[in-house]
């Protein structure tokens, strides 16, 4: 791939859940000049490790400079980028269109189609979730347009790879490098 | 049940176990109760009281360059915490361990906008390595703990500690933790893997023409031996960075001197002409390479360095080695192969003589330029045999030039953040480090003035500092951009000076200004003589510049080079 290309990644981040551990990473991003698309974070399934999706476009150089120097932030356990590994990449949206009697049958339709669900129906409105792929929460959100929506909110992209945890990516295998006496290769990989 | 300690208490406890002796700071309200303890302890710990924590903050990191120890300061909260910023910023560029204890508001008033409140945590942030805000006293002991851990292990760097006042009244039992528990830093990725040593070993030894660029990371990894011997192996010419400098004796006939914006000409020249570039503890900045494209088209280059994140951030890479110096150095040895390379070296000698033959201390001159008070100062300490800490403009780039350093941790200067006024303070942390050193302080007219007043510090402390004043009326530097780029349009560059010596003399510090060439000789002597501080201002040629230079943005190739002296004979 030519040094210039750009590509969008995503990217797992499992950090400490610390004070200030936000702050920290989108502070990193902010002067590192990196371009961050979306970004999400959560519990993860060990209490005192948050876990954090962000999707990122850069040059391989942007990417490989997000990862090495977010891993140098102290709070940041491990991260993994999943943009070449087989992974289920999820986005929810909820979204408040106008309904009218006329048109809500034809709403329901879509949402049908779509495999979205209807969670609040109003006189004058619908609020639609939908879980799944970006592509397929933006067709939805295009064909919606026509109605007339009247908030929106999206998740961002949250992702796992697919198989077994311990042959992935999780962040368990730092977990193991902590009573390895944190040994790693000299590309900073885990041995 | 062993007794209750308070958090002021078990400070100076968790510092005097992590081995720290001195402190550099300045008190205040919300660190006050911190100050108060000292007092009880009978000060197992010298205070250094500093005029600014500016000076501080840039103590700390002098002290730390001159003794690779953690560097501690100390301040209150709000504009004290904030003054420590410079410093902390500096010490981050170029990796210094650094331990800052900042007071912060009691915990009931975080957040309120109280007085002296500066979120000092976030300000912080982007200059640290990292950094804690304590609300609570039993994260104290282990707070502290990690923040000398991460300061002095792996790339080294500035910690911050920020403890709410109420943190250091409060009591608890006290005991020093043994280890830190940090899951996500993993500083110990030392050895080199085998494989790539095969292959830096090979690119070295089937190299036409290789260069070596050793930064800073060599000294910290005390590597200058074995970086010596791999050089001398294989007859392998050193370049250094501006912060490298000390790491390869400049003399050495191996030595390239240093590279970059203001680096010789033959160095530039072996830069951008070698097949393969080993660089070992050297970040590659721009200073350095000028513009990332045209740096070394024609060679392989070997990155060592133990920050990953070095590896690409600014040149493409042929074999990044993430690993420590010394371990590099000491696995790639054996497999180096011995080598000549003599059309190599006879070709650098040809650089080389040219650049001498424009040398401006061959030009006949009776002007009084900083060149050849650099060279007297080599002179007069035994060719090099002190601590020079330099400020940030052209007499830093003729200090680096003409005073030729072959001692390691030997200069020591702000190279990453270019601080203005880094040279005093710094100076007095490395002459309490290293009491029995010679330091020089050479610094200009405009950085001196920026911390002049920690003379008051010199003063206090009693420290035999030896000032070096390069005063040519003007912030140098930026006068010398303003020549080049600006069409000589000095705005904001001419400097209206005070008399330095008699500013020395009002703290109590003898000095002399020298307008003579025939007196820069005897008047260094004079400094030396004198047991205790002294300043020289020497007053030079206003409008010298520093040769050779590498506009910002260009190719080193294509450097403004100093004149020959046949020129200058001729016309």
């Amino acid at each position: 791939m030519p040094e210039s290309t750009t590509k969008r990644h995503t990217i797992i981040a499992w950090l400490e859940d610390k004070p200030g551990v936000l702050n920290r990473v989108t502070g990193l991003f902010g002067r590192r000049n990196f371009n961050i698309e979306s970004l999400t974070v959560g519990h993860s399934e060990t209490p005192g490790v948050s876990r954090m999706t962000f999707v990122a476009r850069g040059t391989t150089r942007d990417l490989n400079q997000v990862q090495t120097q977010l891993d140098k932030l102290i709070n940041v356990i491990h991260i993994a980028d999943v943009t070449f590994e087989p992974a289920v990449v999820r986005e929810l949206a909820l979204i408040k269109v106008t309904a009218t009697s006329q048109t809500r049958g034809e709403i329901m339709q879509l949402v049908d189609i779509y495999r979205a669900s209807v969670v609040d129906v109003n006189m004058n409105s619908l609020i639609i979730q939908i879980v799944g792929p970006e592509d397929r929460v933006d067709s939805l959100i295009k064909l919606l347009e026509n109605f007339g929506i009247e908030e929106m909110v999206r998740t961002g992209r949250v992702a796992m790879t697919r198989g077994s945890t311990y042959e992935g990516h999780g962040w368990r295998s730092t977990e193991a490098v902590r009573f390895n006496n944190g040994k790693a290769d000299t590309n900073g990989h885990l041995t | 049940m062993s007794e209750l300690k308070t958090g002021g208490q078990i400070i100076w406890e968790s510092l005097i176990q992590e081995g720290v002796d001195v402190v550099f700071g300045l008190p205040g309200g919300a660190i006050l109760p911190t100050y108060d303890d000292l007092y009880k302890y009978n000060y197992p710990v010298h205070h250094v009281l500093v005029t600014h924590e500016q000076g501080a903050s840039h103590m700390a990191d002098g002290y730390a360059r001159a003794t690779g120890r953690v560097g501690v300061c100390i301040a209150t909260s709000g504009p004290g915490a904030t003054n420590l910023i410079t410093g902390l910023a500096t010490a981050y560029m170029d990796s210094t361990p650094l331990v800052a204890i900042t007071g912060q508001v009691s915990t009931s008033l975080l957040g309120r906008d109280g007085f002296q409140e500066a979120d000092i945590r976030a300000i912080s942030m982007p200059v640290t390595k990292h950094n804690y805000l304590i609300t609570d006293i039993r994260d104290l002991p282990a707070a502290l703990k990690e923040a000398f851990y991460i300061a002095r292990t792996g790339r080294p760097g500035p910690v911050l500690v920020d403890i709410c006042k109420c943190v250091q009244q409060a009591t608890m039992e006290f005991s020093y933790p043994d280890d830190v528990n940090l899951p996500g830093y993993r500083p110990n990725l030392q050895e080199p893997d085998p494989g790539v040593v095969k292959r830096v070993a090979q690119l070295i030894n089937e190299a036409q023409k290789p260069v070596i660029v050793a930064g800073q990371g060599v000294s910290m990894a005390r590597a200058e031996a074995e970086l010596r011997q791999l050089a001398e192996k294989a007859n392998l010419p050193v370049a250094t960075s501006l912060l490298g400098i000390g790491t390869f004796p400049s003399t050495h006939p191996l030595s390239l001197s240093w590279g970059g914006m203001h680096g010789e000409a033959y160095c530039n020249y072996a830069l951008q002409e070698c097949d393969v570039l080993f660089a070992i503890g050297a970040r590659l900045d721009d200073r350095l390479t000028g513009a990332f494209s045209t740096f070394a088209p024609k060679a392989k280059i070997i990155h060592v360095d133990l920050d990953p994140a070095e590896m690409g951030k600014n040149l493409t890479i042929d074999t990044p080695v993430v690993a420590d110096a010394l371990l590099t150095l000491r696995a790639v040895l054996p497999q180096i192969e011995p080598n000549e390379h003599p059309a190599w070296l006879a070709q650098i000698n040809e650089w080389r003589s040219d650049t001498v033959e424009r040398d401006i201390l061959a030009q006949e001159t009776d002007e009084l330029v900083a060149p050849y008070v650099m060279r007297q100062l080599w002179h007069a300490t035994n060719q090099g045999d002190c601590t020079v800490v330099s400020d940030v403009g052209q007499h830093q780039m003729w200090e680096a030039q003409y005073f030729n350093h072959t001692k390691p941790r030997s200069l020591l200067t702000s190279g990453g953040l270019g601080t203005m006024g880094y040279a005093l303070p710094a100076a007095i942390g490395a002459q309490i480090g290293k009491p029995d050193e010679e330091i020089w302080v050479v610094a200009g007219d405009g950085g001196f003035q920026m911390t002049m007043p920690e003379l008051s510090t010199v003063m206090q402390e009693q420290l035999p500092i030896k000032i070096a004043i390069i005063n040519n009326g003007y912030l140098g530097m930026v006068r010398q951009w303003q020549d080049v780029f600006y069409n000589k349009r000095y705005v904001g560059t001419p400097l209206f000076n005070p008399d330095f010596v008699k500013i020395a003399e009002a703290y109590g510090i003898p000095g002399r200004a020298v307008t003579d060439k025939a007196d820069v000789f005897d008047a260094i002597r004079q400094a030396q003589n004198h047991d205790g501080p002294f300043l020289l201002d020497f007053q030079v040629e206003e409008f010298t510049n520093v040769y050779p230079m590498v506009a910002p943005g260009k190719s080193n190739a294509d450097m403004i080079r100093r004149g020959r002296t046949s020129d200058f004979q001729a016309g």
